[in-house]
């Protein structure tokens, strides 16, 4: 392989994954098809998909810069720009809407008051909305980061949000899936 | 209702099952898997599969072991298999119920539809918002690589199968298949033209067959016991097995339910759903996921099965049932599925991405009580230039709901367009609405 490296930034956003980029290569047999694993690795490392990191990409994967922002501009996970620490996507789907998905953003943009772009003044969270997370049966839902909170209530999205400016990390996240309880 | 046994989620619902390799192998797993390998000629296994009269989950309901019996047998390259984790049918919420609690099952119905169409190679190809469903599958992929059901050399009957987790990043049309295949190869995620199809020219050009997180994890019920034993299951001999579906919106107990397709829709609702969540009563539902055109009350009998559900006029696609109570507004209803796929239209063909920027203005003005009196025949309209006339079924699923909510209440869209004539009388100006 060949070492990571090149490009402007000269390989940082890398260059502490080598050996899973490594790894990652032997997957497929055309390189290209580590575009989203290593677009998705560098909004990880660095909260959105930076210039640089595009053409290191392109560099690892032997692919033009061009090539990299083409791929990379399709998907509505990735972001060019810099987000809130903590990225708070409600759903406002159908499903989650019937349950009363917009009055829990309502009551969330009030709280929180986040400027045009989504965005809290302090930078710590970004407030989205998106469109179904599989989750309709256990609506209204969000998805903070990686993580999903099912079920929600007023008082429940305060305590979450209370919660992770407090500690960054909250309790009330969901594990594996929820069954329906049964009677 | 009837009495059945269940077939994907017995394990999980067993008290404390969280889907371990040991717990799995317990309630009998990977036996299928030693049953074939080395045993049972791939040939023999795709007939038992054809014999089960299984049908793919996915949406479009295709019988899976014609689908693998497409692959060559000659194919000099590789074959591969891929198995789509997208899951983004509003509504449709199963595929992370079965990779969450029991991901050995679907690997293990994975290893052995490798082992049948030749392939050596199999992505999952899991929607980039499931985190945790991709970490328990990835942990599930080791595990069961150290057991030596997955890997080089499975169980020493020289079959390779090495299986890949691949998040995408958001993007519903990456689970239309030949999408799903170019943001597999790292591209932009467009359907492609059809033919050539999967089966001979797939990922990266090679023999692929794309099938759904459910329709594999039936596969090692299926070799365990027997394709007659699932045929007989449900509405045979077209549509056998039971299925799981995914029950939302105004009910007491919304959550995956499994049952045989010969139950119906009031059997899922009230009996296992617990009915309506008030006293208000049912109103409308959708049958099969956000494509899938609205049913009415007078539909709570038809049967579950696909042709029961076609004959209602509507899908059974992706087994996403969601149910309105009385006072939503269908015109809303209608808006807020528009609104998804306007946001999800890949913008390769025209009719589709200009369509359904315009019936989501068109909706809008509507419900903001600025509705035009020739807005429903430019709906209709509209929407008979996109049904058939683009690359993928996207356009054929976007008017759905603005089909059927116009079919059985158009009275609504009439009496909101009323109001805005009685509102906006005398006024000359146009109002242009932006779309959100
Ligand atoms: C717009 C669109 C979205 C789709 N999304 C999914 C999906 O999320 N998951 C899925 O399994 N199939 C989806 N399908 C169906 C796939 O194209 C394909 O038919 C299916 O994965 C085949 O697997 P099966 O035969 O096991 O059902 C979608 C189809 C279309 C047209
Ligand atoms: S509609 Fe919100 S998770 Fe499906």
């Amino acid at each position: 392989m060949r070492p990571v490296s090149g490009g402007v930034a000269g390989g940082m956003v890398f260059d502490k994954h080598r050996d899973f980029i490594a790894e990652l290569l032997t997957r497929y047999p055309v390189k290209r098809s580590a575009i989203l694993p290593l677009l998705n690795l560098a909004q990880r490392e660095e909260g959105c998909v930076s210039q640089a990191a595009m053409r290191e990409i392109a560099d690892l994967l032997d692919l033009t810069p061009p090539q990299v922002f083409e791929t990379a501009t399709f998907y509505t996970m990735l972001s060019l720009k810099p987000r809130g620490t903590f990225h708070v996507q409600v759903c406002r789907s159908l499903m989650c809407a019937l349950v009363g998905a917009d009055d829990l953003l309502a009551w969330l943009r009030a709280h929180l008051e986040p400027g045009a772009d989504g965005a809290t003044a302090d930078g710590r969270f970004t407030i989205s909305t998106v469109e179904c997370l599989g989750s309709c049966a256990t609506g209204p839902m969000m998805q903070i980061n990686d993580d999903y909170y099912e079920q929600l209530t007023r008082d429940k999205v305060g305590r979450i949000v209370n919660d992770l400016k407090q500690t960054g990390d909250c309790a009330l996240k969901s594990g594996p899936f929820m069954m329906p309880e049964r009677k | 209702m009837k009495t059945f046994e269940k077939i994907l989620l017995k394990n999980m619902e067993q008290p404390g099952y969280a889907g371990s390799l040991a717990e799995y192998e317990r309630a009998g797993g990977y036996q299928a898997l030693k049953k074939v390998l080395g045993r049972v000629p791939p040939a023999d296994v795709i007939d038992t599969v054809k014999q089960s009269g299984l049908r793919g989950r996915g949406g479009a309901g295709f019988p899976t072991g014609v689908k693998w019996s497409f692959i060559p047998r000659d194919h000099p390259g590789p074959r591969y298999l891929c198995c789509n984790a997208d899951e983004s049918e509003p509504g449709t919420f199963k595929d992370r119920q079965l990779m969450e609690r029991d991901p050995h099952q679907i690997l293990e119905g994975m290893a052995i539809a490798c082992y049948a169409i030749g392939a050596q190679t199999a992505y999952i190809y899991i929607r980039g918002e499931f985190r945790l469903a991709a970490t328990i599958l990835e942990r599930a992929i080791v595990e069961a690589g150290r057991a030596g059901h997955l890997g080089a050399d499975i169980h020493g009957s020289g079959v390779t199968v090495n299986v890949y987790v691949h998040a995408g990043a958001g993007a519903y049309i990456c689970g239309e298949e030949t999408a799903l295949l170019e943001s597999l190869e790292g591209k932009r995620g467009k359907p492609r033209t059809k033919p050539p199809f999967p089966a001979t020219h797939g990922l990266y050009q090679q023999p692929t067959v794309v099938n759904n997180v459910e329709t594999l994890a039936n596969i090692p019920h299926i070799i365990n016991r027997g394709g007659a034993w699932y045929a007989a299951i449900g509405v045979p001999p077209k549509s056998p097995g039971t299925r799981i579906f995914c029950l939302s919106g105004h009910v007491k107990r919304p959550g995956n339910y499994e049952l045989p397709v010969d139950a119906t829709f009031r059997d899922l609702i009230d009996d296992l759903g617990g009915g309506m969540r008030s006293d208000k009563p049912l109103k409308a539902f959708i049958p099969g996921g956000a494509s899938a055109p609205f049913l009415t009350p007078e539909h709570l009998d038809v049967q579950l099965d696909f042709e029961s559900v076609a004959r209602a006029g509507s899908m059974s696609g992706s087994g996403g049932v969601t149910v309105m109570e009385d006072g939503t507004s269908m015109v809303w209803a209608a808006l807020r599925l528009m609104e998804f796929f306007y946001h999800e239209s890949c913008g390769k063909c025209t009719p589709c991405r200009e369509g359904s920027a315009w019936i989501v203005q068109i909706l809008q003005r509507i419900l903001n009580r600025q509705g035009r009196p020739d807005d429903v025949r430019t709906l209709e309209d509209i929407c008979g230039n996109i049904g058939g006339r683009t690359v993928c079924a996207f356009g054929d699923a976007e008017i759905a709901p603005v089909q059927s909510t116009l079919k059985y209440w158009r009275s609504e869209y009439e009496a909101l367009i009323a109001e805005a004539g009685a509102l906006n009388a005398g006024r000359k100006d146009i109002p242009v609405l932006s779309v959100s």
